[in-house]
């Protein structure tokens, strides 16, 4: 009995303090690396992120793109990059760096927060995303969106994917109708999996099959564009793979921009990526080059697993 | 074995323990409350149920043309003024001949209730053929003699001390001997007003006076309430001053004693806007103010437990707001709002303190045919019966009580149905 005691208070012992950094055996990531704000400094001065984030003939062209949350709180700063029409982009980055936050920019669903700013340029196919007249509901219609959670439509499968089409007034009869939840669900791979029960609540289905659904749902409008944020992090590894070559088909007809925590799936489906750290852009650049030769510190500890 | 072991050891009996008598006082407050619920049902079913049967008597009426003043050829003007009265007095002197006694002779005129020649006056206009006949027809008894029946008056207690007296006891047993005597289901209760005789009095004008006036309350309170919720937590600005001034108020106004909500009633709506009292309209209009708070502070509640993540879904999809509200996110709420409305009515139903003040105390014997019609609600005729000091009226109390609370129960039901439906549709 005595000598738990003294093997408990020895476990104590072992642990370190949080500020005794003297002879811990886990490195301190911070400490290894450069002060944080002179990084943001430099950020800062260079105005745009390092490698290559701009194109020629982009879908999305977006210039200093600031968002703002409640006048005061900056979640994004002065963001430029533009993203290729048919391409895979993926934002990778520590939680809450803003990665999310630029990609809800893309469809204006910020404005749905309550005293969210944006400043700077937006633009899908030369249209300014945050023009007076540019209306958001159509934009919602050529931007479509799959989120972290499977969210289906408490309703059946069947009215999960006809809820787009017959919101806009896609479908002129229901056999159009019928047509366009088919393909969108053989284009998701779900319609093999849920052709015979399609009157049943999507709700009921697995999470991966929810997602997929999701996706469906999205493309039954026929967007351009596909926003995908963290589509699978609520999934297992076998849903994971059904969804991510799901995206990699899907890549040959949409543009899609996914935010990832997981950097094996950022390398796997991606052609491009980006580097997001504290509301900056860090680095953006092809996938390949990002992951082997990283041209910024911050995107190498981050990739290398140093913090993140 | 560790101290940590030790220690959650030495403590474990503690905790079932404390565990143990947690149960045991919910339990206890389950039955105590049970306990409760049994003793107040029993107590009004007790003293109610006999309510819902009325002792009638049989006479042998006969409806000769001399005493009546009148023939069979007469005009219908003619045949209402005609002698029942006469009529009913000859019948009672027939089967009880020798009553010589003044006192005793209206004595015997009040065993039938007082409608008994009105009842006679309908029959005879709706057929004047039967002028010239006999008939055998059984008459409602008077409160007295149907409380007596019921054997809520002692006749071995001494004379003075009842309100049956010996003659009249003479009369009932002879009665009785003759089989001309029935206990029968009380329709009375349920097809007609209010009366200052118990056994003329019945429960169907403040029934119809409650349903109009939920009617009202409905109508005006629902809609509002959820369009009000709904503007709340769906567009209204987030930490504006107004915003939640606003909704401090509707708190406020949830807790405001409801008689103030009469005398409100009474001085904006009758007084001001010239609403007809005593009317279900008028009723209606001030509970709903008194249900609206209830509704909406429910309705919000729904609206707000309904997941974000719907709402980004349907907005993502490219649905405006008004549709993301009422594709999606009312219909998810429905069942809750559906609860807190239930809530409100069945405070509604039971409500009192605000309708004494505009005037549906008032004595109303006819039954309203309409939401303009003076009235009386069930919760107020059962205040107006409790108050009433014929023995009679306790269980007619007691009876209207019964009633209320199964008005009350069909409401339940019909909310449950409607959410059982909004649930499986989702």
């Amino acid at each position: 009995m005595y000598e738990t005691t003294t093997l408990v208070q020895s476990d104590i012992k072992m642990n370190p303090e949080p500020g005794d950094t003297t002879n811990s055996p886990i490195p301190e990531p911070q400490s290894q690396d450069v002060d944080i704000r002179t990084v943001i400094d430099e950020l800062k001065a260079a105005g745009h992120a390092v490698g290559k984030p701009f194109l020629d003939d982009p879908k999305i062209r977006c210039r200093d793109l600031s968002v703002f949350y409640d006048q005061t709180k900056q979640a994004i700063f002065d963001a430029s990059i533009d993203i290729g029409k048919n391409q895979v982009v993926a934002m990778i980055g520590p939680s809450g760096c803003g990665k999310s936050t630029y990609l809800r920019c893309i469809n204006r669903m910020n404005d749905t927060i309550p005293n969210c700013k944006v400043t700077g340029e937006l633009s899908l196919d030369g249209e300014d995303v945050y023009a007076k007249d540019q209306d958001p509901v159509l934009l919602r219609a050529r931007v479509g969106m799959v989120f972290q959670k499977p969210n289906p439509f408490p309703k059946s499968i069947y009215d999960n994917v006809a809820y787009g089409p017959r919101l806009h007034g896609l479908a002129n009869n229901r056999a159009e109708l019928d047509e366009i939840v088919e393909s969108s669900l053989r284009k998701a791979g779900l319609f093999n999996e849920v052709k015979d029960r399609l009157k049943s609540p999507g709700t009921g289905l697995s999470g991966g099959q929810q997602q997929r659904l999701c996706i469906a749902r999205a493309m039954a409008v026929s967007p351009e564009v596909i926003l995908m944020d963290e589509p699978t992090s609520a999934l297992d590894p076998i849903a994971t793979a059904t969804i991510e070559e799901l995206i990699t088909e899907l890549s040959e007809s949409y543009t899609i921009c996914i935010v990832t925590h997981s950097m094996q799936q950022a390398a796997r489906i991606s052609h491009r990526t980006a580097y997001f750290h504290m509301g900056y852009l860090v680095e953006v650049n092809d996938t390949n080059t990002v992951f082997t030769n990283p041209e910024h510190r911050l995107t190498e500890n981050y990739i290398t697993g140093r913090f993140g | 074995m560790s101290t940590t072991t030790e220690k959650v050891k030495a403590g474990l009996a503690k905790r079932y323990a404390k565990e143990k008598r947690f149960r045991m006082f919910g339990m206890a407050s389950i039955i105590i409350s049970m306990a409760m619920l049994a003793i107040l049902l029993i107590s009004i079913f007790s003293s109610g149920l006999p309510a819902f049967q009325q002792t009638y008597l049989r006479l042998n009426v006969n409806l000769d043309a001399e005493t009546l003043g009148v023939d069979n050829t007469a005009s219908q003007e003619e045949l209402r003024a005609a002698n029942y009265f006469g009529v009913m007095q000859n019948a009672m002197n027939e089967r009880f001949p020798g009553v010589t006694d003044r006192r005793q002779k209206k004595d015997l005129r009040q065993l039938v209730s007082g409608n008994a020649q009105y009842r006679l006056q309908g029959m005879v206009m709706a057929d004047p053929s039967l002028i010239g006949t006999k008939q055998s027809i059984w008459f409602l008894a008077d409160d007295d003699i149907d409380t007596y029946f019921k054997g809520n008056i002692d006749r071995t207690l001494p004379e003075d001390d009842r309100r049956i007296k010996d003659h009249q006891l003479k009369w009932l047993d002879d009665l009785e001997a003759s089989g001309d005597v029935d206990v029968r289901f009380n329709t009375v209760l349920f097809t007609s007003g209010d009366s200052r005789e118990p056994e003329q009095a019945g429960i169907l004008g403040a029934l119809l006076g409650s349903f109009y006036t939920m009617l009202v309350t409905l109508l005006l309170s629902f809609p509002v309430a959820v369009a009000a919720a709904i503007y709340l937590e769906e567009f209204a600005p987030k930490n504006n001053w107004f915003v939640d001034f606003i909704e401090v108020n509707i708190n406020n106004l949830a807790a405001v004693p409801s008689i103030v909500f009469g005398l409100l009633g009474l001085a904006v709506f009758i007084q001001f806007f010239g609403v007809p009292r005593s009317t279900p309209l008028v009723g209606g209009l001030v509970l709903s103010l008194m249900t609206l708070p209830t509704i909406i502070i429910a309705s919000r509640a729904a609206l707000k437990a309904v997941p974000p993540s719907i709402r980004e879904a349907a907005l993502g999809m490219g649905a405006s707001k008004v549709q993301t509200v009422f594709h999606h996110t009312l219909p998810l709420a429905m069942p809750g709002i559906l609860t807190g409305t239930i809530i409100g009515m069945a405070q509604a139903l039971g409500e009192t303190a605000p309708l004494l003040m505009i005037g549906m105390i008032a004595f109303i014997i006819d039954v309203p045919g309409g939401i303009t019609d003076p009235a009386a609600v069930l919760p107020v005729q059962i205040y107006l019966w409790s108050d009433s000091p014929e023995r009679a009226f306790t269980e007619k109390t007691s009876a209207a009580i019964i009633i209320l609370l199964f008005f009350l129960i069909l409401m339940n039901i019909l909310a449950v149905l409607l959410r059982k439906r909004f649930e499986r549709r989702w």
